[in-house]
């Protein structure tokens, strides 16, 4: 039992380190645009049927593959932006947005479901089915893998915000809309940006979670839902919140099903965003918002 | 607005409506084909229930996206009850459709209590998470079976009778919604609710009991949702947690609202009333692959943009734009003092 | 004159910034108080505990000698006492009419309210007399948010007048409004003060200030520091110094700021 807690705990910390990288888009499209994007769960699914694609087709690895999918997803997510969403007036826009992006979700779904058909597939590679055994553990190759793909990702996306000249604009954005506006920066151009590059990052957590299960295009429903439990866990917009509740979530989650049952390990998983949100109703590490002005 | 002009307007609107509930009171009699009245009861379970959301959304601001708890436990209501009690198959059955309703809104206290203590986007999202709390119980509790489903005792009464028992049965439930949500849009309690959409601090300042009213809209928008609920088990013959909680259904709901004009009465009504059949027959037509996906999701993008504010508002603000064309001239001229009503139409809410 | 608002050593933090510290301040009946000083001094945070809208860490606040610290909003306005915003808070989307009827305070069970109309002739015709006071008759069935800055302020006066309160607190009324309209918000404050309303304001407009009030407050980084008749408050070197962002001798040392 101990044995098996600590390994839950240990996968747990890994796949919600994948789980970090795919919130951590989500919560980035928020905190700039102020928008939910309800089709990052049908990104996540995209993107792992096109690593499938690529690895069964034209038998590129997985991982290789991340040269062609991100690029692909990033240009998928400029579209969208640039066709719908900065279409939407700025009065309501919050719930316009989960309208359409859902309506763009479930487009993509029928066509994942004509192009790949309802059937559940799963990637494979040399290094799926493999595990390692360090300290008395059984480690699955993939889960490290992918862990150390989102770690090197995630520091990536951390450069790019906290490094570069662009990254400030998107954090002016991110604090202040109209602030960032007033001081020259280019909202539009940046949200464009910002909404590429968080859709981008699915295309990544998508490859390990179409490896770590089997899929098919309505797997998106769960891993949306979840998706938002842990950005709102973490408080919206918050990139660190985001990571972090990833991380508890997932090892909640683990737990639960080795010490009691992994069929109400989900609903363990909701009854702790309720349960937060009870306390804190703006998460972990969302800004508590002032009741007056 | 004087009353003069406004009184012809009126009388068309009342007009319309009679016209209105007079085709939905013929439809099974001009259709008999069963394929096309079932689309028919499908159609009325949805337009009620968008018209039961949108009281409480519409009015609120709230955007909820856990209605199909309420759904869901008016279905199971009257699956469990009805089975456990070994109801004979009658019109009996029927009686369980407000208990339906009843149950719902006992539901949306604890759900409500806790969803409402948060605003805007993390409101969305907690009523995601209950719903799915909600559904994974369904999945998982004893006396709900799980996963293998509760049948629901079949009805005795024919073929031909079966569909139009349904129907007018849920235009019953429709006509209860539209009443309850047409009641609550010209009460105080409607106002207080707009007032929250708009600035709900500020109401709160104003002597509104900001937590009462949500509250008490939440659960009054649970029941004609419980209540279709109801009627579809008994419609189906059989539920699954997987169906009686849909996540889709909260969607759909939402958007039929939103596609016909969020906070109108008449819009959620005419969205559902246009989706809906367009969905069975989509879903009908092309069983097989997902091209009813497709399609649903482009018809709707392609909505949004072209009438962001949804069918009712749109077509009303054309028809304000045109009243105020010719009142405009007398407005300016009359105090220069005050800067002419730039009045983009009918509020939002006030549109019939 | 007895004192209707009373507040008693109250002190606010956000976090690290001690937003009031051990402030006290009493409004006179029928009297019209002004607040001022430097942005940041506390006037607005003061506003807000009065009204409900933030608890404070310690301090009471009471209303005609009834002890209201920590209720909520809407039950401060059900105790008589109304406030405006500095930035003015009005419902954008309701007719200005409806504006009005929101803020009418009815005693009836939840089924009444869900049931009956949302206002009566006798509200209506109240809505429509305060409206013909501040002059925005003509504008009832005009959306809220398509009036100018200065007639928001008069649709927030008149909705707050709504409930008949006996103190009325007005964030900056004549802040960002044309000199015409700042005559008729001025004209009006005196009209009601004369019909025995009580008022508090904050104000930066000192001209506005000083033709206004009975009494002014001076606070400075979270505590008031001189209380008088206009005249003496306005001579106070002090004040000078609070706005001009100088030592202040008489400054406690402890006051925590960033």
């Amino acid at each position: 039992m101990g044995t098996s807690i600590v390994e839950a705990i240990i996968d747990g910390i890994l796949t919600g380190g994948v789980y970090a990288l795919m919130a951590a888009g989500l919560t980035l499209i928020f905190g700039v645009m102020d928008i939910i994007n309800i089709a990052q769960g049908i990104f996540v699914v995209l993107g792992a049927y096109l690593s499938y694609a690529l690895s069964v087709h034209a038998g590129i690895d997985p991982f290789l593959g991340l040269l062609i999918t991100i690029p692909a997803l990033f240009v998928i997510g400029l579209g969208v932006e640039w066709g719908f969403i900065r279409r939407l007036r700025e009065g309501d826009r919050t719930a316009m947005s989960i309208l359409v992006t859902y309506a763009v979700s479930i487009i993509i779904e029928g066509v994942l479901n004509m192009t790949f058909s309802v059937n559940y597939v799963q990637i494979h590679a040399w290094y799926v089915n493999r595990s390692v055994h360090i300290l008395g553990f059984y480690l699955a190759d993939i889960y490290l893998f992918g862990f150390a793909m989102a770690a090197v990702l995630l520091v990536a996306l951390y450069a790019l915000l906290y490094r570069t000249r662009f990254g400030a604009s998107v954090r002016a954005a991110l604090q202040d809309r109209t602030a960032a506006r007033l001081v020259g920066i280019d909202v539009r151009r940046v949200s464009t940006v910002s909404f590429g590059i968080g859709v981008a990052v699915t295309a990544a957590g998508g490859m390990i979670f179409g490896a770590t299960n089997a899929f098919n295009a309505s797997s998106s429903y769960d891993l949306i839902s979840r998706l938002l439990a842990i950005v709102i866990l973490g408080g919206l917009g918050s990139m660190g919140g985001a990571l972090l509740s990833a991380v508890f979530m997932l090892v909640l989650e683990d737990v639960v099903a080795v010490v009691w049952s992994p069929i109400w390990a989900t609903a363990v998983f909701f009854a702790a965003l309720v349960v937060v949100l009870s306390v804190r109703p703006a998460g972990f590490f969302g800004r508590q918002v002032a009741r007056a002005q | 607005m004087p009353p003069v002009a406004a009184a012809r307007p009126r009388l068309v609107v009342a007009g319309a409506w009679a016209a209105f509930a007079v085709l939905l009171g013929l439809f099974p009699v001009v259709f008999t084909n069963p394929t096309v009245t079932t689309i028919g009861v499908f159609t009325l379970v949805y337009m009620t229930a968008a018209v039961a959301w949108n009281s409480f959304a519409g009015y609120s601001g709230y955007v909820a996206l856990g209605h199909a708890v309420f759904f869901g436990t008016g279905a199971y209501t009257m699956a469990l009850v009805s089975t456990h009690w070994n109801f004979a198959a009658g019109y009996t059955m029927f009686a369980l459709v407000p208990a339906g309703g009843v149950v719902a809104a006992l539901m949306a206290i604890p759900f409500g209590l806790i969803a409402l203590r948060t605003r805007r986007h993390t409101f969305v999202v907690i009523t995601i998470a209950v719903f799915f709390v909600v559904q994974l119980l369904a999945f998982n509790l004893g006396f709900t079976q799980g996963s293998s489903g509760v049948q629901v005792p079949t009805p005795t009464w024919g073929a031909t009778q079966y569909n139009n028992s349904f129907y007018y049965v849920t235009l019953g439930v429709l006509a209860f919604a539209l009443a309850i949500s047409a009641a609550i849009r010209r009460s105080r309690f409607g106002l207080q609710l707009l007032a929250i959409r708009d600035d709900e601090d500020r109401a709160r300042g104003l002597g509104v009991k900001v937590q009462r009213v949500k509250l008490l809209s939440f659960m009054v928008s649970a029941v004609p949702v419980g209540m279709v609920g109801a009627i579809y088990a008994f419609f189906i013959g059989q539920i699954f947690p997987q169906f009686a909680f849909d996540p889709l259904f909260d969607v759909t709901v939402a958007l039929m609202a939103f596609f016909g004009g969020l906070g109108t009465l008449s819009g959620p009504l005419l969205g559902a009333l246009v989706l809906e059949p367009i969905q069975q027959y989509l879903t009908l037509q092309y069983s097989v692959g997902s091209v009813y996906l497709v399609i649903y999701g482009a018809l709707f993008l392609l909505v949004i943009l072209v009438m962001p504010r949804g069918i009712v508002p749109t077509l009303a603000e054309r028809v304000a734009a045109r009243r105020e064309r010719t009142q405009a001239a007398r407005l300016v001229g009359e105090d220069p003092g005050v800067p002419p009503v730039v009045d983009v139409g009918s509020p939002v809410g006030a549109s019939r | 004159m007895s004192a209707l608002l009373e507040v008693r050593g109250i002190s606010k933090s956000f976090g690290g910034l001690q937003a009031l510290q051990d402030c006290s301040l009493t409004v006179e009946d029928g009297s019209i108080t002004a607040l001022i000083g430097p942005n940041g001094s506390g006037k607005t945070t003061l506003f807000n505990i009065i009204t409900g809208y933030v608890t404070p860490d310690s301090g009471t606040v009471t209303v005609a000698g009834a002890d209201v610290t920590g209720a909520r909003p809407d039950q401060i306005f059900a105790r008589g006492l109304g406030r405006t915003f500095q930035l003015t808070r009005i419902f954008g989307r309701l007719t200005v009419l409806e504006n009005m009827l929101v803020a009418t305070q009815r005693k009836e069970g939840w089924l009444r309210s869900v049931l009956r109309p949302a206002a009566s002739e006798l509200e209506q015709r109240r809505a429509y007399e305060l409206l013909d006071f501040v002059g925005l008759t003509r504008l009832a069935s005009a959306r809220a948010g398509t009036l100018s800055y200065g007639q928001r302020k008069l649709l927030e006066l008149a909705y707050v007048l709504v409930a008949d309160p006996a103190v009325i607190l007005l964030d900056e009324p004549a802040g960002g409004v044309n000199p015409t309209l700042i005559n008729q918000i001025r004209d009006r404050i005196t009209e009601l003060n004369g019909q025995g309303k009580t008022f508090l304001v904050i104000e930066h407009n000192m001209e506005f200030v000083m033709s206004l009030s009975h009494q002014v407050t001076c606070m400075h980084q979270g505590t008031p520091i001189i209380t008088g008749p206009p005249e003496v408050v306005q001579s106070d070197h002090r004040v000078l110094d609070a706005y001009l962002g100088g030592a202040d001798e008489e400054e406690e040392d402890d006051v925590a700021v960033g």
